[in-house]
């Protein structure tokens, strides 16, 4: 084999891979969403599907599940996103101040967290907001009642059924999803931390910098490639979120709880399955978080070596 | 006794504020296991019961022998382990050749692949899930766990090489060189040089892909029929019934789900952070 074959040589399978299992498909999705796809395309001997141009677009518009899944997708991702990322960055600058010993117990902690799989996170705050044997509702009936009827406008939270509504099942997912993901940021920001040189935090001390000054002169400037980074994935992981929603909301029933993503699945695999349509919802999800990224996924771009 | 200053006082309230973090983030997970080994008359209570009064093995027992829909739960963990172990082994050799294809050769469009692999991370997978299902169909792979293995290497490749090229990277090209010099071929230079150097690298991306594959929901969900073929977090979904939910039942098998997942995770907890900012952290 000559030798300028050989590099060629050892990516083929993997570029077929990535090839046949992601860049053909996402090919297939646009090309699906002007289609329509139903159950006699996709059984043995298919027949050709219809093409519709844009109408599964402007059906997905008008349909008021639209308005409905896009409002949860956005406001999830942005409540989500923030929490995370301002939870994940204080955890980590803690961690950051802690003794050795006391740090890694932090991590070791935050880790079990981390790595509890996503089915099993929202199966364990479901049932922590179970509305007669939760731990949660329990809590909040500790709470004084004077207290709980200031700030919550009732006292007794006995069997407040959580995952029946939209709103609080949103709720759940948040709290559930937060958990998940900040220890994920909160490690990232303290590898950040600990590759800033303590040089400049002795000389912002010696000027008599105070804490949020250095954090703003300081440690945000320079570990703003980590943030955009943590922010993008961020993104993407909550924008699509999919496993926990569909566990807190007991599966694709509950219409009203449904965000894009949930939306698309319910199209294309309940009967009948509009494939074509659930096809144009996704791409409609995939544009939308497309266009919030490219800005910093040029800039990872940029920052990561790839040269 | 010294005199409480204030940078004690300090030093004591973030040492609080680390405990917090550690008990919000560790209670869920001790309430899971907790839970599984409560009889059911200390779970359904409004009582706080912060652990087993009186401890039963009866949710475990009862998850491995009679289990959930039909099949015991250790089928379960057995297709998931099945699964999980064949997207490792396909993958990560696929993501060695490439990784070392990378970062050991210059040639025209590295950057290009390079680039690419960042692209497709940002793919949703929920997007691809429609025409996937379709491509596994009419590969006569839907309801086989093979067309799970094929759909999760895809899934978990991109990451697997970007995070093993920067393990190769770092083995100093020397040794083949030296290696080369002796007289070795290229692939006894790969085999016997680079290889072994590369094996702690190539077990912490293994890990990594293992616990995607191992949690992965709606591949599962969507691309297998057959109850006897479900994987773990696909069959925890039928402990709920239309009244009740089994909840000592759901917890001990969550519980025998997780603990695989935190051994693991233990092991190439800082790995996977360094891997998944890669670069970004250089000043």
């Amino acid at each position: 084999m000559p030798a300028w074959l050989i590099p060629y040589t050892m990516l083929l399978p993997g570029l077929l891979v990535i090839a046949v299992l992601l860049l053909y498909p996402l090919y297939q999705m646009v090309d699906m969403s002007f289609h329509k796809v139903g159950l006699r395309q996709i059984r043995p001997n298919p027949q050709p599907a219809e093409f519709l141009g844009l109408d599964n677009y402007t059906q997905a518009l008008q349909s008021d599940l639209f308005w409905i899944s896009l409002r949860n997708t956005v406001t999830f991702a942005v409540i989500t996103v923030a929490l995370t990322l301002v939870t994940g960055t204080l955890v980590g600058l803690l961690m950051h101040k802690l003794g050795k010993k006391m740090s890694t117990f932090v991590i070791v902690g935050i880790m079990a967290a981390w790595a509890t799989p996503p089915t099993a996170t929202a199966i364990i705050w479901k049932w922590m907001f179970d509305p007669d044997a939760g731990v949660v509702n329990w809590l909040l009936n500790l709470l004084p009642d004077g207290l709980s009827t200031l700030v919550f406008g009732r006292a007794d939270w006995s069997g407040q059924p959580w995952l029946n509504d939209s709103s609080t099942i949103y709720l759940v997912l948040i709290v559930a999803v937060v958990w998940a993901s900040f220890p994920f940021i909160a490690v990232s920001v303290l590898a950040g931390l600990k590759s800033i040189p303590s040089e400049l935090y002795e000389a912002a001390t010696v000027d008599g910098s105070s804490p949020v000054m250095t954090f703003r002169k300081i440690t945000f400037p320079l570990l703003k490639p980590v943030f955009s980074v943590l922010l993008v994935l961020s993104i993407i992981w909550d924008f699509k979120v999919f496993t926990q929603l569909y566990v807190l909301a007991g599966g694709t029933t509950n219409r009203d709880a449904f965000n894009l993503s949930l939306w698309a699945y319910t199209e294309a695999f309940s009967a009948p399955p509009k494939m074509g349509f659930g096809a144009a919802i996704a791409v409609i999800l995939t544009v939308i978080m497309l266009l919030i990224t490219a800005v910093y996924v040029r800039q990872i771009v940029r920052t990561e070596d790839v040269r | 006794m010294r005199p409480l200053t204030a940078t004690r006082l300090k030093k004591s309230g973030l040492n609080a504020a680390g405990v917090l973090v550690v008990l919000f983030s560790v209670f869920p997970v001790y309430w899971m296991v907790a839970t599984a080994f409560k009889p059911n008359d200390e779970i359904f209570t409004t009582r706080f019961i912060p652990f087993p009064l009186a401890p039963t093995m009866d949710h475990v027992q009862r998850v491995l022998t009679k289990g959930v829909a039909g099949h015991s739960v250790w089928q379960y963990l057995l297709n998931s382990a099945i699964v999980a172990v064949g997207t490792v082994l396909i993958g990560s050799v696929f993501a060695l050749l490439a990784a070392t294809a990378v970062s050991r050769f210059r040639f025209r469009f590295r950057t290009s692949f390079l680039i690419l692999l960042l692209i497709v991370q940002m793919v949703p997978a929920e997007a691809l899930l429609i025409p996937l299902f379709l491509m596994v169909k009419r590969l006569g792979l839907y309801d086989q766990l093979l067309g799970l293995i094929v759909v999760n290497v895809g899934f978990t490749l991109p990451f697997a090489i970007w995070m093993l090229r920067t393990f190769v990277a770092a083995v100093p090209k020397e040794l083949e060189e030296a290696a080369a010099i002796d007289g070795a071929s290229r692939f006894v230079t790969f085999w016997k040089v680079l290889f072994p150097l590369v094996a702690p690298g190539l077990v912490a991306t293994s890990i990594f892909s293992f616990i995607t594959a191992w949690n992965e929901f709606v591949f599962a969900l969507t691309l297998i029929n057959d109850q006897g073929k479900y994987t773990m977090p696909v069959a925890l979904q039928f402990f709920t019934g239309q009244r009740s939910t089994d909840w000592g039942g759901i917890m001990a098998a969550s519980t025998l789900m997780t603990i695989p997942v935190i051994a693991f995770f233990l092991l190439v907890q800082r790995r996977m952070v360094s891997g998944l900012v890669a670069g970004a952290v250089k000043g």
